[in-house]
């Protein structure tokens, strides 16, 4: 039996970069906010004296452990669907601060394109270019509207950054000048200069200098020393929850941190079609809690909110068949399709490559988005290509090999030492869209340790990824040879989704939007059917956007906080439904 | 002292003829290319007799099997990932480098036992390298598998033992694993061949704290330095810089 505990006035459920938002805006707004996250807290200390490449980059310490849960995968909705059992095959984020704790730090804004994928598509090339099993969404809202919730992420997470030359003109400067510019990267910007592209420095959630966010909270100059994407930072020199928003939610009385809080459901009153708290499972002890409070915060990664969304029975559960239904509808995310382009090797040339920074590196814009013209291509959207200069240790360094390197033996060894810190590979960070078959929903199989259902994953490609991998490949190849490469290599394109969910660009399910029936919750990311619950998070993106995510959910979050605010002073519904038939 | 000890297991040991062999077909002991150094080295890494400094003798007392209980398994290892990373004139292989300690201590651990991997059915095993890896054995026991699957081939297809066969022999039965030609239960021999391929270059590259890596010669050998506090004076450089490396056990200050 569950014991009840006192009512809140805000439960969070999952603290990384949304959650941590959220807790920190509640916590300086006044309001008795409790957070519940399921793993351990960790803070900087952790993470010092951890350089350490096999613990974290081949052992994956700081990932969710998959014993107790994981998701289960398919291609095609006849299958039986497979649980994804390894932390090779599978990173989530884990512990306060989430999988923000191990991400590189690549930010972009999303493109007024991204936000009204549908409108603009139509608009430029019609209707009819957008395939008839593709959901294409708009957002719900639009880059306008977005702008001021970047700002204000971008300043609270002291992003190191310059304007891109494409980009729309900022209205404030980032809030950190760019990191260094490295021979790998100027080679980059160099040939993509001379191809009439338009190069600049990725923005960086690395700190290119000591910086004091609007919060009060300090970052340190970033070190560049090359453990840092996998890792957590040692320095404080990379934006992440456990240096910014927990500290600063932590610094109210009225804010509580309960770890290793595995919330199972979300309390949940269908006859007033209000939720009225969560059930959770202290993880140390096995005890049951119920915590009540006036406002559900879902903010636990795409898979969770999605998952506790359908355990709790809260929404219309999307049924592929009938194409009805809300709550896993538009899963999505970069899986194998994108981050494919060119290698090059260079005989004559060694770069530190074991020297680096999660985000360091130079990227060109010129097909991202919307940004060329797409009337005779088979493809929608687009994306930046990028070299990083990460930062690899000796066992990545040792694979990065021309192809026809044998993989074992005499031969094996000779080039791969041969060609350590001699390869650079430059990639297509193409965006990913929805379609019908893709889905989330309930497996029918497999069970987590207290026998709830694993979430299962629906997924494979269409057109639209395959065409536009192979642009992006052609791309990548064009630059790596304008960059004098010896030997240049174009990446192999895969053939179907492979069921490795690598790299964190999970979303979709619980999308928003402004028509309740095709998105589960509104442009403040609080669900159509339930006024108090807010879902927050990559769960809400109809379909990926040109770029890595974090930044755009760290400013929906924003967006949501200011939503949940209003909500508390006035109620209800937050944003006005519109019904309209997309396929009409 | 402890010379005498390390004596005793010299002596208990049957199988120092095959490994004398090894050398032989290796050339290795013919003095050519290494000589004493090389043989006192691949010895070392069982017998440890032939080595007397006082830091080899610590670090040798580390080197003992903890996941392997039968001698024969874990010297099929050690040859099988000399195979995969064998010496040469660039350096050690991964005997030398105490790799197939590493990969000891790995199966001895919360990795060898897959305490972070989903272990609930039903499972197809099948699926492996499709879905990743799909089985009901841990990885404890896909080794131990392939490895006696492994001296049962080369008892077959050659009348002697993996240990004792020479390199070629070696290669050729390594590549019926990858090629996934040999029939296991419960795994398929080539989700057992990647597994003891990567776990090798684990065993080479990764801090010598592991157990393998060993005196940092697979970092001296790609020119890592390890790990440091930062690059932030020396990022922008030009040239490429060749600096003498570092182990997690220096930077983290040593000891206590």
């Amino acid at each position: 039996m569950a014991t009840k505990l006192d009512k809140v006035d805000v439960v969070v459920v999952g603290v990384g970069w949304a959650g941590g938002i959220i807790s920190a805006e509640m916590a300086k707004a006044g309001k008795n906010v409790v957070a519940l996250e399921r793993g351990d807290h960790r803070d900087r200390s952790d993470y010092i004296g951890q350089k350490d490449e096999l613990k974290y980059d081949s052992r994956y310490e700081i990932m969710q452990p998959l014993s107790s849960d994981t998701v289960t995968s398919r291609n095609e909705i006849g299958e039986t669907a497979l649980p994804i059992r390894t932390r090779e095959q599978m990173q989530l984020g884990f512990d306060v601060g989430g999988a923000s704790v191990h991400w590189a730090g690549a930010t972009y804004r999303y493109w007024p394109y991204d936000f009204e994928m549908r409108s603009k598509t139509i608009e430029r090339y019609g209707e009819d270019k957008i395939p008839e099993d593709m959901n294409l969404q708009d957002w719900g809202i639009t880059y306008e509207e977005m702008e001021p919730y970047y700002d204000k992420w971008e300043k609270m997470a002291g992003i190191s950054g310059e304007q891109d030359p494409l980009a729309p003109k900022r209205k404030n400067e980032w809030p950190n000048p760019p990191l260094k510019e490295t021979p790998p990267l100027k080679l980059f910007k160099d040939a993509t200069s001379n191809l009439g592209l338009h190069p600049f420095q990725i923005a960086a959630g690395n700190m290119s200098q000591n910086y004091t966010n609007p919060d009060g909270q300090t970052l340190n100059a970033c070190m560049y020393c090359s453990f840092c994407t996998r890792h957590g930072c040692d320095f404080s020199a990379k934006s992440d929850p456990i240096a910014t928003v927990v500290p600063t939610a932590l610094e109210h009385d009225n804010f509580e941190l309960r770890t290793r809080a595995y919330v199972r459901r979300v309390l949940y009153d269908s006859g007033n079609q209000q939720a009225t708290g969560v059930m959770y499972v202290d993880e140390e002890t096995g005890e049951e809690f119920e915590q009540p409070a006036d406002v559900v915060v879902l903010s636990a990664f795409a898979f969770t909110n999605n998952r506790l969304l359908m355990l709790s029975g809260i929404g219309e559960q999307y049924d592929p068949e009938t194409r009805k239904g809300v709550i896993g509808r538009n899963f999505n995310g970069q899986y194998n399709s994108a981050f494919h382009g060119a290698r090059g090797f260079f005989k004559n040339k060694r770069f530190n490559l074991y020297m680096g920074a999660g985000a360091l590196g130079a990227a060109v814009n010129d097909y991202a988005a919307d940004n060329f013209d797409h009337s005779d291509l088979d493809f929608i959207g687009g994306g930046a290509i990028e070299l990083r200069q990460y930062g690899d240790a000796a066992i990545k360094s040792n694979y990065i090999v021309p192809s026809d390197t044998p993989r074992w033996g005499k031969k094996f060894k000779e080039d791969s030492l041969f060609y350590a810190y001699r390869g650079l590979h430059i990639w297509y960070t193409a965006t990913a869209m929805s379609y019908w078959h893709n889905y989330l929903d309930l497996d029918p199989n497999y069970t987590d340790e207290y026998g709830d259902p694993l979430l299962r994953a629906t997924y494979k490609f269409g057109e639209n990824e395959r065409n536009i991998g192979k642009f992006g490949v052609e791309k990548c190849r064009e630059i790596m040879e304008e960059m004098g490469a010896d030997i240049v290599e174009e990446d192999a394109l895969p053939e179907e989704f492979d069921h490795v969910y690598a790299g964190g660009h999970y979303t979709g399910g619980v999308v928003m939007g402004d028509d309740p029936e095709t998105s589960a919750v509104n442009n403040y990311l609080q669900m159509w059917d339930v006024d108090n619950l807010f879902v927050v998070g990559g769960s809400a993106f109809p379909q990926f956007g040109s770029h890595h995510p974090t930044p755009t959910i760290g400013a929906l979050a924003y967006r949501a906080a200011e939503g949940i605010e209003k909500y508390m002073d006035e109620g209800g519904q937050l944003a006005k439904a519109k019904t309209k038939s997309h396929k009409a | 002292m402890v010379d005498k000890d390390q004596n005793k297991g010299h002596t208990e040991e049957p199988e120092n003829a095959s490994r004398r062999d090894f050398l032989k077909k290796s050339g290795y002991a013919a003095g050519g290319v290494a000589g004493g150094l090389v043989l006192g080295g691949l010895f070392g890494q069982f017998d440890t007799a032939e080595e007397g400094a006082n830091s080899d003798q610590v670090e040798q007392l580390q080197n003992a099997r903890t996941f392997f209980k039968r001698r024969e398994d874990f010297e099929t290892l050690a040859y099988a990932s000399e195979r995969i990373y064998p010496e040469d004139e660039n350096g050690p292989g991964a005997i030398k480098l105490g790799v197939p300690y590493f990969i000891d201590k790995q199966l001895a651990g919360y990795y060898g036992y897959n305490a972070k991997t989903y272990m609930k059915g039903p499972f197809q095993p099948q699926k492996s390298g499709e879905y990743g890896l799909q089985t009901k054995l841990n990885r404890g026991e896909v080794f131990l598998h392939g490895l006696r699957k492994m001296q049962e081939v080369s008892q077959k297809d050659f009348g002697s033992k993996f240990a004792e066969l020479e390199g070629e022999q070696q290669d050729e039965i390594l590549r019926k694993f990858e090629a996934n030609e040999i029939k296991l239960k419960g795994v398929q021999s080539s989700i057992f061949f990647e597994l003891l391929r990567q776990t090798t270059i684990e065993g080479v590259y990764s801090d010598p704290v592991y157990g393998g890596n060993k005196d940092m010669q697979g970092w001296k050998m790609i020119e890592y330095p390890g790990p440091r506090m930062g690059w932030a004076n020396e990022i922008d450089a030009e040239e490429f810089l060749s600096k003498e490396p570092m182990s997690l056990k220096e930077y983290q200050g040593g000891n206590l």
